[in-house]
């Protein structure tokens, strides 16, 4: 049974349909890389699925959970789908580790004791051991997003929603966070990541989902599907990106 | 005939004075409590509550005070319940107080970015949590200096109580005119004495207000 099961969802911000009816299918373990131009409607299909955005009809399951369905619905949803984004959303006024603690103590309920070793633990798998009493302006984008995936990872998520997180950061910055993103697949996290990143889309990826106009265009294995793009659409955005 | 010093018409103003600070104290934050539970009324995307609070505020921002202190003094009478000049004013400055709290602070919770909802609703977060611990202790920090500005704004209104004869300074000075014919040297103190209340705030109010812009 898959994880996350998307089933003809569509959205439509007033007269601007964006998603015409999407369905997809995420089992557990599966790094799932969506591309496309922007406007292809990939961020708010990743969006939909924790409930940040709403859909007008279809449905899509998360962890056995409708995301369709009431406010608690949503708060036991997301307690097991983390998200990380473009623009890290580190809260300012605390340190790492309490970024990191907070969803835990609140949420969940763990002693602050408790959340500390977990926010250690987390921080250090990030590389960020030493900077944990550090504040978000102390620290620089590469290490403000990993902050981010330590703080989404410290909920143990069933799967793990990227939008586009190396899109802020300076070129140089962006590998110390795919090696975090790669690491947590090889773990065996359930990633869906919206991304630019094409060669890390075909070499981390078990599945490619190229989006064109609110659709699901083309999808399957990344490195075949990079081989031999069968539509025309993705054969011209990998010959641009690529 | 009594004859008033100089002395004696000072220290009746600053006796009476003791009342403006009580009732200025209160009013703030009575008005202060109410302002937050508007706060969380009028942010809360849930429409009956959020259009409760709009017409709330709409009434007492778009009404003058003194309305709002007649209708208190003599409206609730009229139910055969008696109001002490100083409930009334009590009552209708902590209301006034805060409609216009609540749109200070709202201006402030607003201009927290909304990466910051996004990211705490991710982590499930309940709005209540997200207000407590992410929102409001970053929105309260730009609110001090606004939120101290208007605290001078809350002083120069209890000076309307004195109309449905709450004795305040206001009050006191027109007595004590009455008494003495003095009026110019009165109202020079009576002014003189908001002045010293209401300086200090305001400086204070500027004060942090550029804090916080280096700080940024």
């Amino acid at each position: 049974m898959s994880l996350v099961s998307i089933r003809d969802v569509r959205k439509s911000f007033g007269q601007n349909e964006v998603l015409k009816g999407v369905s997809l299918d995420i089992a557990k373990g599966d790094v799932v890389a969506i591309i496309g131009r922007s406007g292809s409607g990939k961020s708010t299909l990743l969006r939909c699925i924790n409930g940040l955005e709403t859909y007008q009809s279809g449905s899509i399951v998360a962890d056995g959970i409708e995301v369709g369905g009431a406010a608690t619905n949503l708060r036991e949803l997301r307690r097991h789908v983390g998200m990380v984004f473009q623009q890290f959303n580190l809260f300012p006024h605390l340190t790492a580790a309490e970024n990191v603690m907070l969803a835990p103590t609140v949420v969940n309920k763990v002693s602050k004791a408790e959340a500390r070793i977990t926010a250690a633990e987390v921080l250090a798998k990030v590389g960020l051991s030493e900077k944990m009493d550090a504040y978000p302006s102390e620290l620089s984008g590469g290490q403000q997003q990993r902050v981010a995936i330590a703080r989404s990872l410290a909920m143990r998520p069933k799967v793990m929603l990227c939008d586009e997180i190396t899109s802020a950061l300076d070129p140089e910055l962006v590998n110390e966070v795919l090696r975090v993103v790669e690491q947590l697949a090889r773990e065996g996290m359930t990633l869906i990541l919206v991304t630019h990143e094409m060669r890390f889309a075909r070499d981390v990826g078990t599945k490619l989902v190229f989006m064109h106009h609110g659709k699901v265009h083309e999808e399957g294995v990344p490195k075949e599907v990079f081989a031999a793009p069968r539509t025309p659409e993705l054969q011209q955005f990998v010959g641009q990106v690529g | 005939m009594l004859q008033f010093s100089f002395w004696d018409i000072l220290s009746n103003l600053l006796v009476a004075t003791q009342w403006t600070i009580v009732l200025s104290l209160i009013a703030f934050f009575c008005g202060g409590i109410v302002g937050v539970i508007l706060l969380f009324m009028r942010t809360s995307r849930i429409a009956p509550l959020e259009w409760f609070t709009k017409i709330y505020i709409e009434f007492f921002q778009g009404t003058p005070l003194l309305m709002q202190l007649f209708l208190f003094f003599f409206g609730i009478a009229l139910f055969g319940v008696e109001v002490s000049p100083w409930m009334a004013a009590t009552l209708a400055l902590t209301f006034w107080t805060s409609a216009f709290l609540t749109e200070i602070w709202r201006g402030c919770v607003e201009s927290i970015p909304k990466g910051q909802w996004e990211a705490s609703s991710s982590l499930a977060l309940s709005y209540i949590e997200q207000m407590r611990y992410v929102i409001l202790p970053q929105a309260s920090r730009i609110a001090v200096a606004p939120t101290v500005g208007f605290s001078v704004q809350v002083i120069k209104g209890t000076a309307l109580a004195s109309i449905i004869g709450f004795v305040e300074l206001t009050k006191a000075g027109t007595m004590l005119n009455n008494a003495t014919f003095r009026p110019f040297l009165v109202y020079s103190l009576v002014a003189l004495i908001y002045f010293c209340l209401c300086f200090p705030l305001s400086w204070w109010a500027k004060k942090i207000e550029g804090r916080l812009n280096v700080a940024r």
